[in-house]
C-alpha cells in the first residue's frame, strides 16, 4: 500500500475546497453550463441519462479496506447503495447530486481517493496489473512507477487541456493484465543488460472509434529519464495533435497520421533538450516513493495446509479453488479474484453491504489490501492458503464467489443506453442473458477461457474490439442492433477483433453467441485449444457461416 | 476586459494595433505575429515599447530570434478548453529565458489561474470582472504542487526530502 | 460546441424538450407554462419545427436551472404522451435491468 502522506492529504483537500466553490458558483448561476463542464468533467463529474454520475479513481487498482468501507459509506449515503466498477480502475456512481457532490468528495478526501481526472481531456488515473507486487515472476512492483506518474499527472499546469483524454497504462509482468496495447501510452518495465530498470514505450494504442494497437516508440528509456520522456511526448501531442475533429484528437491520429518514425523523432527532438533538466529522477525521489509502499511481513508457510486438503472435497470449493485462486510470488500465499459477475447481474456492480464485508474479509485475511482489476473484478492480493477455505464460504456468502473467473460469464461490459448517454444500444441485459444462457459451471469449464466484452456505442468502454467475442451495440432505424466480433484479445498479443457479418437484432444476441461457441466446441484441435487460438488457426470463417447459415 | 497584473487589476499601457495601421514611434503597441515578422527591424527606431501577438499554433522558434526586442508576449486561449499555449509559455520562459510580460489572453477564466501561474504567464487579460476580483484569492488555493516547472515552486517531491533533511540533521 | 439553437431544427412528428435538472440531474420536461416537470405528462407537445425551436430557445434560455436540453420524440396516444424511442423510454421509467439486492 502507498500511503499518502500530509502533503498529499493537502492537495486533495484544496481540489475539494475549489470544487465546492466552483458547484457553488454554477448552482448560483455565475458559471454557464458551458463554463461549469470541464470542470466537473475534470473532478469526474459527468452528466447521463437519469441523473450526475461521478467517477472515483483508484490508482493502480490498489485500495485499502477503510478506502473500501468509504466508497461503500459514499454508495450507501449519497447514491442508491451500489457502485460500479468499470474497465479503468475507477468506481462509478450513478445517482449522486450535484449539490451533494462536494460533502461526497470531502467524505472521500478523507482517506485519500478523489475523483480527479478521472474525465475531461487530461491525464486520465493510472493503470497497472491488479496483481502489482504478488505476481510471480514480475519485474518488480509497477505501483512505484504507476505513484511516481500519478504525482506527476495531478493537476499538471501544461498537460490538463489537451486536444482529448490520454491514457497511461503500466506492466511489470510477461503476461500483460493491464492491457498496455491499448493505451495512449504503455509502458512495459524491464531491465536492460547493466540490470537497470527501464521501460519499453508504446505509444498510440487506443480502441473507440479508430481502434489502433499501440506502437513501441522506444525500446528502453531507463527509469531516470522515464518522466522527461513522457513529457516529451506529451508535449508533442499538445502542441500538434488535432483540436478541429473530436474523432481525430487522440494522439494514435496524430501518431498514425505522421507515421511512428517522424513521431518518433518529433518525441526524440524535445526530449533531447529536457532529459538532463528538472524531470530526471534521482534515486533519493524514488527511493522515498518506494519506502512507502508497505507489503506485509508474510510467514513461512506451508504450500498445502491440511485447511487445504480437507476443504477440497468440497466440489465446490475444489471449483473455485481451481477457477478464482492464483498463485502468489510467496509459497503459501495465494491471488484471491472475487468474480463481481454474478449470474443474471450487472458485471462489475457491488452493494454497500458486499464492499463493507469485503473491506472486512480484507483485513482478517488479505493484509487489509484490496485490488481492482480493467475485467471488473477484485481481488485480495495476500491470502495465506490456510485461510482458503474460510475465506471461500464467506465470500460465498455475500456472492462474490461465482467461479467464473475468465470463463465465458465473466462479461465486461459498459453501463450502455440503460445509464450512457453516448449510448446507442443497451449493454447490461445483454450481458445478464448470456450469464444466464451460460449459467452451468460445468459447461463454462468445457467451454474453457473465454472473454466477451459488450460496449454500447463505438466509444468502447466494454473494450468489445478486443473482446474474444466483442459486442457492439448500434442502433439502425430506432432498434438495437449488435455488430459481433472474434478474436481480438487484449493481453500481451494484443489484436482487434474482426466482424463475421451483418449486425443482429437485440433479441438474437445471445442465439448467435451460443452458434459460435458451439462452432468452436466442434473445431477446436484439443480440449485445451482456447477460443482465441482456434479463430486464430481458422479465420472468421467457419463462424460466420455458422451464425449465418440460418439467419 | 480587466487586466490582471502582480496580482491586481491594473489599466493596460498597450493599445492594440490593426495590421494596416500606422506604427508610431511612441506609445506601446500590441501587434499580430504577422506583423511583426514581416518587419521585425522597424521596431529598432521605436521608442515606445512593443508586443507580439502569437497564435497557439504557430511555433515559438520564430519568435526566439527577437525576444531581446520584445517586451510583451501575448499568448491564446481561442477557447479555455485549448492548451497549447501553456507549452508555448512554457518553452519561452524555461527554455528560452524570456523574462518579459507573459500575457494570457482570450477565454482566460479564474479556474485557469494557477495552471497559468504555473507555466510561467505573469499578466492576465480575464474575461470576467468577478474572476479578475478573485485573482489573489484564487492564486493562493493551492500549497501542494507536483510538477517541477519555471515558476520557482517547491514541488512535493523537494519539499518530502527538505522534510526528511530536516529531521535527519536534528 | 454547437448550441443547439445553432442546429438545425428537424422534428417528424410530436416532440417536446427534455433536459436534466441542474442541482441534481434529475430529468425533466419543458411544460407550456415556461416551468420544468419530472413527469412527462406534464410536458408541452409540439408539433412543427418552429414551435420546436421556440420551445427549446426558453428552455435553453434557463441555464441555471436546467442543463442539457434538446427536442425528443414523443408518441401521443389517446391524449397520453408516451416516449418515442427506447433512450427516452428509459430516462422516463428507468432501468431496463435487474439490480443486485440493496437493503431498502
Amino acid at each position: 500500500m502507498y500511503a499518502y502522506d500530509e502533503i498529499d492529504r493537502t492537495l486533495v483537500n484544496e481540489r475539494v475546497s475549489e470544487f465546492r466553490d466552483q458547484v457553488q458558483r454554477r448552482l448560483s448561476g455565475e458559471l454557464t453550463e458551458d463554463e461549469f463542464k470541464s470542470l466537473r468533467l475534470m473532478n469526474g463529474v459527468y452528466l447521463q441519462l437519469h441523473a450526475y454520475m461521478l467517477r472515483v479513481a483508484i490508482p493502480y487498482g490498489t485500495l485499502s479496506s477503510p478506502q473500501l468501507r468509504k466508497l461503500a459509506h459514499v454508495a450507501r449515503r449519497y447514491d442508491r447503495g451500489y457502485g460500479h466498477f468499470t474497465t479503468r480502475q475507477n468506481i462509478q456512481y450513478n445517482w449522486i447530486k450535484l449539490s451533494e457532490l462536494p460533502d461526497a468528495l470531502e467524505d472521500l478526501a478523507a482517506v485519500g481517493i478523489h475523483g480527479m481526472q478521472t474525465s475531461g481531456n487530461c491525464i486520465r488515473n493510472i493503470t497497472t496489473d491488479q496483481w502489482a507486487g504478488v505476481a510471480p515472476g514480475e519485474i518488480e512492483d509497477p505501483r512505484i512507477w504507476a505513484e511516481i506518474l500519478r504525482q506527476y499527472s495531478t493537476l499538471h499546469p501544461e498537460f490538463s487541456f489537451l486536444p482529448r483524454k490520454f491514457k497511461i497504462a503500466i506492466t511489470a509482468s510477461d503476461h500483460d493484465r493491464a492491457a498496455i496495447k491499448i493505451h495512449d501510452i504503455g509502458l512495459r518495465i524491464r531491465k536492460n543488460e547493466q540490470g537497470e530498470t527501464g521501460f519499453e514505450v508504446l505509444v498510440g494504442g487506443g480502441l473507440g472509434r479508430t481502434p489502433f494497437i499501440g506502437k513501441t516508440i522506444k525500446q528502453f528509456v531507463v527509469h531516470r529519464d522515464i518522466l522527461s520522456y513522457v513529457e516529451a511526448i506529451l508535449r508533442v501531442y499538445n502542441q500538434y495533435g488535432r483540436r478541429d475533429n473530436i474523432y481525430k484528437a487522440r494522439i494514435k491520429i496524430l501518431v498514425h497520421e505522421l507515421g511512428i518514425e517522424k513521431f518518433a523523432q518529433e518525441v526524440e527532438d524535445e526530449w533531447l533538450q529536457m532529459r538532463d533538466g528538472v524531470l530526471a529522477l534521482d534515486d533519493a525521489v524514488v527511493e522515498d516513493i518506494r519506502s512507502r509502499f508497505s507489503y506485509p511481513a508474510y510467514q513461512k508457510l506451508s504450500d498445502n495446509p491440511d485447511e487445504m486438503k480437507a476443504a477440497s472435497a468440497d466440489p465446490r470449493f475444489a471449483m473455485w479453488l481451481g477457477n478464482s485462486v492464483a498463485p502468489h510470488r510467496v509459497t503459501g500465499y495465494s491471488i484471491v479474484t472475487l468474480s463481481l459477475k454474478p449470474v443474471g447481474m450487472p458485471p462489475g456492480d457491488a452493494t454497500a453491504e458486499q464492499m463493507d464485508a469485503i473491506a472486512d474479509l480484507a483485513d482478517k485475511y488479505s493484509s487489509g489490501e484490496i485490488r481492482v482489476g480493467h475485467e471488473q473484478n477484485l481481488a485480495l492480493p495476500n491470502v495465506a492458503k490456510r485461510d482458503l477455505p474460510a475465506l471461500w464460504r464467506a465470500l460465498d456468502k455475500i456472492g462474490v464467489a461465482t467461479p467464473n473467473v475468465n470463463l465465458i460469464t465473466d462479461i465486461i461490459a459498459c453501463p450502455g443506453l440503460d445509464y450512457c448517454s453516448l449510448a446507442n444500444a443497451r449493454s447490461i441485459p445483454i450481458a445478464q442473458e448470456l450469464t444466464k444462457r451460460f449459467a452451468d459451471p460445468d459447461l463454462a469449464n468445457m467451454i474453457g477461457k473465454l472473454h466477451i466484452n459488450i460496449s454500447g456505442c463505438i466509444n468502447a468502454c466494454g473494450h468489445h474490439h478486443v473482446g474474444h467475442i466483442g459486442i457492439l451495440g448500434v442502433e439502425k432505424n430506432n432498434e438495437e442492433f449488435y455488430q459481433i466480433t472474434i478474436g481480438g484479445r487484449a493481453d500481451e498479443q494484443a489484436e482487434m477483433g474482426t466482424l463475421i457479418g451483418p449486425a443482429v437484432p437485440y433479441a438474437d444476441v445471445a442465439d448467435v453467441v451460443e452458434d459460435i461457441v458451439e462452432a468452436y466446441l466442434a473445431l477446436r484441435a484439443r480440449p485445451d485449444e482456447t477460443f482465441v487460438e482456434t479463430v486464430k488457426r481458422l479465420g472468421v470463417t467457419p463462424f460466420k457461416e455458422r451464425v449465418y447459415a440460418t439467419r | 476586459m480587466p487586466l490582471v497584473k502582480g496580482g491586481k487589476i491594473v489599466s493596460d499601457t498597450y493599445a492594440g494595433l490593426a495590421d494596416d495601421a500606422e506604427l508610431a514611434s511612441g506609445g506601446n503597441v500590441l501587434m499580430s505575429a504577422a506583423r511583426f515578422l514581416a518587419d521585425p527591424a522597424a521596431l529598432a527606431v521605436r521608442s515606445g515599447q512593443t508586443g507580439v501577438v502569437w497564435p497557439n499554433n504557430r511555433d515559438i522558434d520564430d519568435l526566439v530570434p527577437h525576444l531581446a526586442e520584445i517586451a510583451v508576449v501575448a499568448l491564446v486561449f481561442p477557447s479555455f478548453r485549448d492548451g497549447r499555449a501553456y507549452s508555448q509559455a512554457r518553452l519561452l520562459r524555461e527554455r528560452h529565458g524570456y523574462r518579459g510580460e507573459l500575457r494570457a489572453t482570450g477565454q482566460v477564466l479564474r479556474d485557469q489561474f494557477v495552471f497559468m501561474l504555473r507555466a510561467g504567464f505573469d499578466t492576465f487579460d480575464v474575461r470576467k470582472e468577478s474572476d479578475a476580483k478573485a485573482f489573489a484569492q484564487v492564486a493562493e488555493r493551492y500549497s501542494v504542487f507536483y510538477q517541477p516547472t519555471g515558476d520557482g515552486r517547491a514541488t512535493a517531491f523537494r519539499q518530502r526530502l527538505a522534510r526528511q533533511a530536516e529531521v535527519t540533521g536534528s | 460546441m454547437t448550441s443547439p439553437l445553432q442546429q438545425k431544427i428537424k422534428i417528424t412528428g410530436a416532440s417536446i424538450v427534455t433536459a436534466n435538472r441542474t442541482g441534481d440531474g434529475v430529468v425533466i420536461y419543458r411544460t407550456a407554462d415556461k416551468s420544468w416537470s419530472s413527469r412527462i405528462a406534464d410536458a408541452s407537445v409540439v408539433h412543427n419545427a418552429d414551435e420546436a425551436r421556440a420551445l427549446l430557445s426558453e428552455a435553453v434560455a434557463d441555464d441555471v436551472g436546467a442543463i442539457g436540453a434538446y427536442i425528443a420524440p414523443v408518441e401521443v396516444i389517446e391524449g397520453k404522451i408516451e416516449p418515442g424511442n427506447l433512450r427516452e423510454h428509459i430516462r422516463s421509467e428507468g432501468l431496463t435491468i435487474e439490480l443486485l439486492p440493496v437493503p431498502a
